[in-house]
């Protein structure tokens, strides 16, 4: 048996460790946060979201350069991926939670959490294979494609916990006047967890949204706003998190602010959608 | 009073009116085979996937071989077109086991510490942002490190490294590497960060879940803090730790943009320890945007089918993990 006082010691001993660990985690981590606030900070200008960005001799001579094509291929890209994966991903989550006897559930479980866990490098393969090869362009829509298999699994399951988080109580209200299974679910389950399911939604929709693997061959990247709007949907499409490493790895000093600024946009949002998420789920406790 | 005689008429109305059979049972077997034509589609999508990049990678294979592309040593798009993906599973590997090592004990640190030790607020607040890192898209961590963390460890750590083996030990100096800052072992530690706090939610919330009686029987025999967690809270949240390390370490391996920002991207063996190097997704995103010989094409695809049956054997252990050791259900970051 130890000594009491060496007890002691390896108690404080560990204590300090983990404090010192945790700092030594946490201050990088950090670090990387602020880093690309103050560099970001200095590249925001009106240019950067009224400009395209155009050719890099644009830049160098310093007419005005900026990113609108970028912000607004971004959210057109990802509002495709959304309006896809949606049902497929509401049907997911409705199957796992409302049809608990279901004998393919649990498989589809563990195929949802391994889709999720899945390189999103390769769902931008898939996309490439599903739509580039056949239509013969990158375009928008494959990478709504791609992006959709992103959200896909996150939706499947943050729409069955906040579905599971209804009692069972309250369906069998409602099958007891005499209402058919469906639409309790449609009229009771849904609009109950609506909250919940808004926030899945934005879950998947900013982790989509910070995805450039998938988008590198999908939607590809365009200098330039397109004039149509069919252009923005089946031409190349810039998103945010592409053009970002397009400028990093550029070597032009003027893009690499511009690559700060796409940073400061991307870090933002995300960071938007962060808080809302948390907010929505302390209130609601779940 | 008015509000009764409302719902009370609404419920009659519910009984009594006549509804079609479109409504009742006949509507609910539609719903629930729309549903299931819906929901199985995230199996369709794994399947999908894994005969997809079987099928456009299917020319590489066949004709190196599916061993053979595997121990292929050679990737040379110039030239021979000859294709094997042996070193990228070998930096793949490299990069992601040493990150998980480097990652592990910190990792576990930081959950202990927030779980066990660390007042309420400070622990909220270290969730909160460990959370909020996990969610960081990795882009803007590569854009850090190529623009701030690469050329600063090479200022203060590689090139000393470098001298010091350049004066003393000059046979070690191709295992070492040239110190450019972009290589394996930059891409190591940003991974190693990135991981971090996908551990770390985990393992919180393994170690949440150990109930308090645990605790209580621990420190009922006079056991430290220390003890307590040792003995009665790690081994009861063995599971969900191990399976958080496996899920890390699926991302580790998946891990695309930062790596490819900073490994270096050598597409050939050897390889050294700070010098620059490939792994699998930072092959597919280098190369295939460039790729016009369809053999070079099909050879990355299929580097991507050799990457998705790794990933998948990753994410199904961890499954497994979770299912044999939790209690409750499975979390997804």
């Amino acid at each position: 048996m130890k000594s009491l006082k060496k007890r002691y010691l390896r108690d404080n001993l560990m204590k300090v460790f983990l404090v010192g660990n945790t700092i030594v985690v946490l201050t990088p981590l950090i670090i990387i946060l602020l880093y690309v606030f103050i560099q970001g900070i200095g590249a925001i200008n009106i240019d950067l979201f009224t400009q395209e960005l155009g050719s890099p001799s644009r830049a160098m001579t310093g007419r005005p350069t900026g990113l609108v094509h970028t912000i607004i291929g971004t959210f057109v890209v990802d509002i495709l991926a959304l309006i896809i994966a949606v049902p497929f991903g509401l049907g997911a989550g409705i199957m796992l939670s409302e049809y608990p006897d279901n004998k393919l559930n649990p498989i589809m479980r563990v195929m949802n959490d391994t889709l999720n866990g899945m390189p999103a490098v390769l769902k931008g393969l898939l996309a490439w294979a599903l739509v580039v090869k056949p239509m013969g362009s990158f375009s928008g829509l494959s990478g709504g494609v791609a992006l959709a298999f992103v959200m896909l699994p996150i939706i499947a399951r943050s729409t069955e916990s906040s579905l599971m988080n209804i009692p069972w109580s309250i369906r069998e209200a409602g099958l007891a006047i005499g209402l058919p299974r469906w639409r309790v679910i449609m009229s009771i389950v849904i609009p109950a967890s609506k909250s919940g399911l808004a926030t899945g939604l934005l879950i998947a929709f900013a982790r989509a949204a910070g995805e450039a693997a998938p988008l590198m061959f999908t939607s590809f990247g365009n200098n330039y706003k397109s004039s149509t709007l069919i252009g923005w949907i089946m031409g190349p499409v810039d998103t945010l998190p592409q053009r970002l490493y397009s400028l990093a790895i550029s070597p032009y000093a003027q893009w690499h602010q511009l690559g700060w600024a796409a940073g400061i946009l991307l870090l933002s949002f995300v960071i938007l959608s962060f808080i809302i998420v948390r907010i929505v789920i302390r209130e609601k406790n779940y | 009073m008015e509000q009764n005689y409302t719902k009370e008429h609404a419920t009659k109305e519910l009984l009594t009116k006549n509804r079609s059979i479109l409504y009742r049972s006949f509507g609910d077997r539609l719903f629930s085979y729309s549903v299931f034509g819906l929901g199985i589609t995230v199996i369709l999508c794994t399947v999908l996937m894994a005969l997809v990049l079987y099928g456009d990678g299917a020319e590489a294979i066949k004709k190196f071989g599916f061993f053979g592309f595997l121990t292929g040593r050679v990737w040379d798009p110039g030239i021979t077109m000859e294709f094997g993906a042996y070193p990228f599973i070998l930096g793949t590997l490299i990069t992601s086991l040493a990150a998980l090592a480097i990652s592990f004990i910190p990792a576990i640190s930081v959950a202990i510490f927030t779980a066990e030790y660390s007042p309420r607020w400070l622990s909220s607040i270290i969730d909160n942002l460990v959370n909020l890192i996990a969610a960081v898209p990795s882009v803007i961590i590569g854009l850090w490190g190529i623009f701030i963390f690469a050329p600063w460890m090479r200022d203060t750590f590689y090139t000393h490294i470098y001298m010091w083996f350049l004066d003393h030990y000059p046979t070690m100096l191709p295992i070492v590497g040239n110190p450019i800052g972009y290589g394996m072992t930059t891409a190591i530690l940003i991974l190693a960060m990135m991981i971090i706090p996908y551990t770390t939610v985990i393992t919180v919330d393994a170690v949440k879940k150990v109930p308090k009686e645990q605790r209580e029987a621990a420190y009922a025999l006079g056991a430290t803090k220390w003890e307590v967690i040792r003995m009665a809270v790690l081994p009861y949240a063995r599971g969900g730790i191990l399976a958080g390390v496996m899920l890390s370490f699926g991302r580790a391996i998946g891990e695309t943009m930062a790596v490819a920002m900073l490994i270096g991207n050598r597409n050939n063996l050897p390889f050294s320890i700070l010098g620059p190097a490939s792994t699998m997704p930072s092959v597919i995103v280098n190369e295939f945007r460039e790729a016009v010989e369809n053999i070079h094409l099909s050879s990355i695809i299929a580097v991507g089918f050799y990457l998705f049956i790794i990933s998948l054997i990753v994410n199904l252990i961890a499954a497994y993990i979770q299912r044999k050791f939790s209690l409750t259900g499975a979390r997804t970051i």
